[in-house]
């Protein structure tokens, strides 16, 4: 059954980007900032939670789903201070980020742009 | 109003209103993008690929890592593995097809770092490769931060 | 003014030549249906340079040089380079330049740098400041899509209206003196033995901005088709023509959208050019390369006028033609700040008949 809403959600997800991407004149980088933007506020109303309850990953791989990392790592430093609540959004995505910087880094150095046919 | 400004709002007007009737005109040369099958490939590879993710987490969930740490491991292997094929070249016709499908999960951040950074690597592995890899995904980055550090500190202060 | 007819229309009494072209493309042109026209097809799109930029000034380069050398005339017997592309600063050009040393005057025109650079060539002949002028233009996809679009390896989808950016390069030696009718070598799809026709320039129409308020880079056909339209109505006005003088009429890089604007716009004013007129960019590419609505670039005319148009005219199978690169003026920075798109076009009148 998770694995049924994981598809549907992550799936539904997907469909509003494609359709923002079809219909409207945003370019790719605006889409991705408005979905992290989306996933971050909702998350502050409480509502993406228990979406990502119900669907996990379907929730969590989109891009809203990073920021749903993103404000949730930094409600919960809130409960413990203000300090926490700064590096708490960080922190909660700092492997995914990490990753993503230094082994982009490494394969930007190794492999070379190929033209396209 | 002075007299020059109420010209010049006279004069704005109908140009605006050529541009918005030769965009009507334009539209009707322009094929329209196969919405309904752009958005099925989107929907079920966007699905599939959540559905992969999920199924992986479980696997190393039930070899004892806490759900926590195996979303964070699939993540960094769902970002590796979009730049990977990035590099290789395949990941753009991976988006031709799918379209949101791929670029909407964390695998289009990922190769929204690389894809520009590897065009830029002739310029140099420090202001080439190092600034270019933040071009696209630099702007998702600081709102994505910012958006979710204010969230965090409204929080705190109404808490 | 004696050589000015109408209000943008020029004439060359002098009637300088075309004595030598050549064309290059990159392998995806080379697949599309006018490969059998151009001189040289590349195998990779690096040309064995290492970075995009030096392959592109290589391709400028070699299509100059080759051109002369069909041209019979030796490289200081060229009093002037015109020659423009895409690239900030127009890079490939001035790296050409470098090379060659000679006088050399960059220009850019977006996409309507090859008859930007054939107006001003023949200005410059027929003011009699120059004997013989190189005229060319280049562009190279790789390096214009990163600099006005996404990055190559970017997942994105390209709308339908999305234009491919040609890997093309023309270059033209245009003459005042009459030496060459034997110097000249045949080109390729000229048949052995028959006695070619001398191509010359005799008139010119410089067109006006227009801008249609169209800001999305993706609709670059339609940004420039009025500008076309505008260039063309002028000059057949001007010149007190009716369109059936022309065997051809051909635009620059409109793409199939753009083309069928331009044709419909044109009917509007009850210019009825169907069967006359087709456009470079509609013409590069076959419709199952995928490149949405056809090619763009400097290079796609430059590379259609040196090749196709130069050798039907020399064989005689076309006699008089309107060639209109059309360009679109826009930068990184001005469609990123909400500017609209300006577009320009820039006719030349080319006749196989020795007489104004």
């Amino acid at each position: 059954m998770d694995y049924l809403y994981a598809f549907l959600v992550g799936g539904g997800i997907c469909l509003v980007g494609q359709i923002l991407m079809d219909t409207t004149k945003l370019t790719t980088p605006r889409i991705l900032v408005i979905f992290v933007v989306a996933g971050a506020i909702l998350t502050g109303l409480g509502l993406y939670e228990p979406l990502v309850n119900l669907a996990k990953n379907g929730a969590t791989v989109p891009l809203p789903g990073f920021g749903y990392s993103l404000a949730k790592g930094a409600m919960d430093g809130a409960k413990e201070g203000f300090l926490p609540a700064l590096a708490g959004g960080l922190k909660n995505t700092a492997a995914g980020l990490t990753a993503a910087v230094v082994f982009g880094y490494i394969i930007s150095l190794v492999f070379s742009p190929k033209s396209k046919r | 109003m002075s007299k020059q400004k109420q010209q010049q709002q006279q004069t704005k007007k109908p140009k605006k209103e050529v541009t918005k009737q030769y965009e009507q005109y334009v539209k009707q040369f322009t094929p329209k993008p196969k919405y309904f099958s752009n958005s099925a490939k989107a929907f079920i590879v966007g699905g599939l690929l959540c559905m992969a993710a999920l199924y992986i987490q479980n696997l190393l969930i039930d070899s004892g890592m806490s759900e926590k740490d195996a979303g964070a491991i699939v993540t960094v292997l769902l970002v590796c593995l979009a730049q990977l094929l990035t590099g290789l070249g395949v990941f753009d016709s991976l988006g031709k097809f799918a379209g949101a499908g791929v670029f909407v999960p964390i695998t289009g951040f990922a190769n929204s770092m690389v894809a520009p950074a590897i065009e830029y690597k002739k310029e140099g592995p420090v202001l080439g490769v190092g600034a270019k890899l933040f071009s696209l995904a630099g702007p998702v980055l600081v709102c994505g931060i910012s958006a979710g550090t204010i969230i965090g500190i409204l929080y705190y202060f109404m808490k | 003014m004696k050589n000015k007819l109408g209000k943008q229309t020029l004439q060359f009494p002098f009637l300088p030549r075309i004595v030598g072209s050549y064309s290059i493309v990159g392998e995806k042109e080379g697949k599309g249906p006018m490969a059998k026209w151009f001189d040289m097809i590349l195998e990779e799109d690096t040309f064995g340079e290492k970075t995009w930029e030096k392959a592109e000034s290589k391709m400028l380069k070699q299509a100059m040089l080759q051109a002369l050398q069909k041209s019979g005339r030796e490289k200081d017997e060229i009093d002037t380079v015109l020659s423009g592309d895409l690239i900030n600063q127009i890079m490939s050009s001035s790296f050409m330049a470098r090379d060659l040393s000679i006088p050399f005057l960059g220009i850019y025109g977006a996409c309507s740098t090859m008859t930007e650079s054939m107006i001003m060539g023949s200005m410059m002949i027929d003011g009699g400041y120059a004997s013989n002028i190189l005229v060319g233009a280049s562009s190279h996809y790789c390096t214009a899509e990163r600099q006005f679009r996404m990055p190559l390896e970017h997942g994105n989808h390209r709308p339908p209206s999305a234009q491919w950016t040609s890997t093309a390069s023309g270059a033209m030696v245009l003459s005042a003196d009459d030496k060459g009718d034997t110097a000249v070598k045949q080109g390729k799809n000229q048949p052995q033995g028959q006695k070619l026709r001398e191509v010359y320039l005799s008139h010119a129409t410089i067109g006006k901005i227009l801008d249609t308020g169209i800001k999305d880079p993706n609709q670059m056909g339609a940004a420039m088709a009025p500008a076309a339209v505008d260039t063309i109505v002028r000059h057949l006005s001007d010149m007190e023509r009716s369109p059936e003088f022309y065997d051809i009429i051909l635009s620059g890089d409109l793409g199939m959208i753009g083309r069928d604007i331009a044709l419909d716009l044109l009917s509007g004013r009850g210019i009825n050019l169907n069967g006359i007129f087709n456009d470079c960019g509609a013409m590069m590419y076959d419709k199952k390369q995928d490149t949405h609505s056809g090619g763009s670039g400097c290079g796609c005319s430059a590379s259609i006028f040196c090749s196709y148009v130069y050798d039907e005219m020399r064989t005689g199978k076309i006699n008089n033609a309107l060639l209109i690169s059309t360009g679109a003026l826009l930068s990184t920075i001005s469609s990123q700040q909400g500017e609209s798109i300006p577009g320009i076009a820039h006719a030349v009148a080319v006749t196989t008949k020795g007489v104004i």
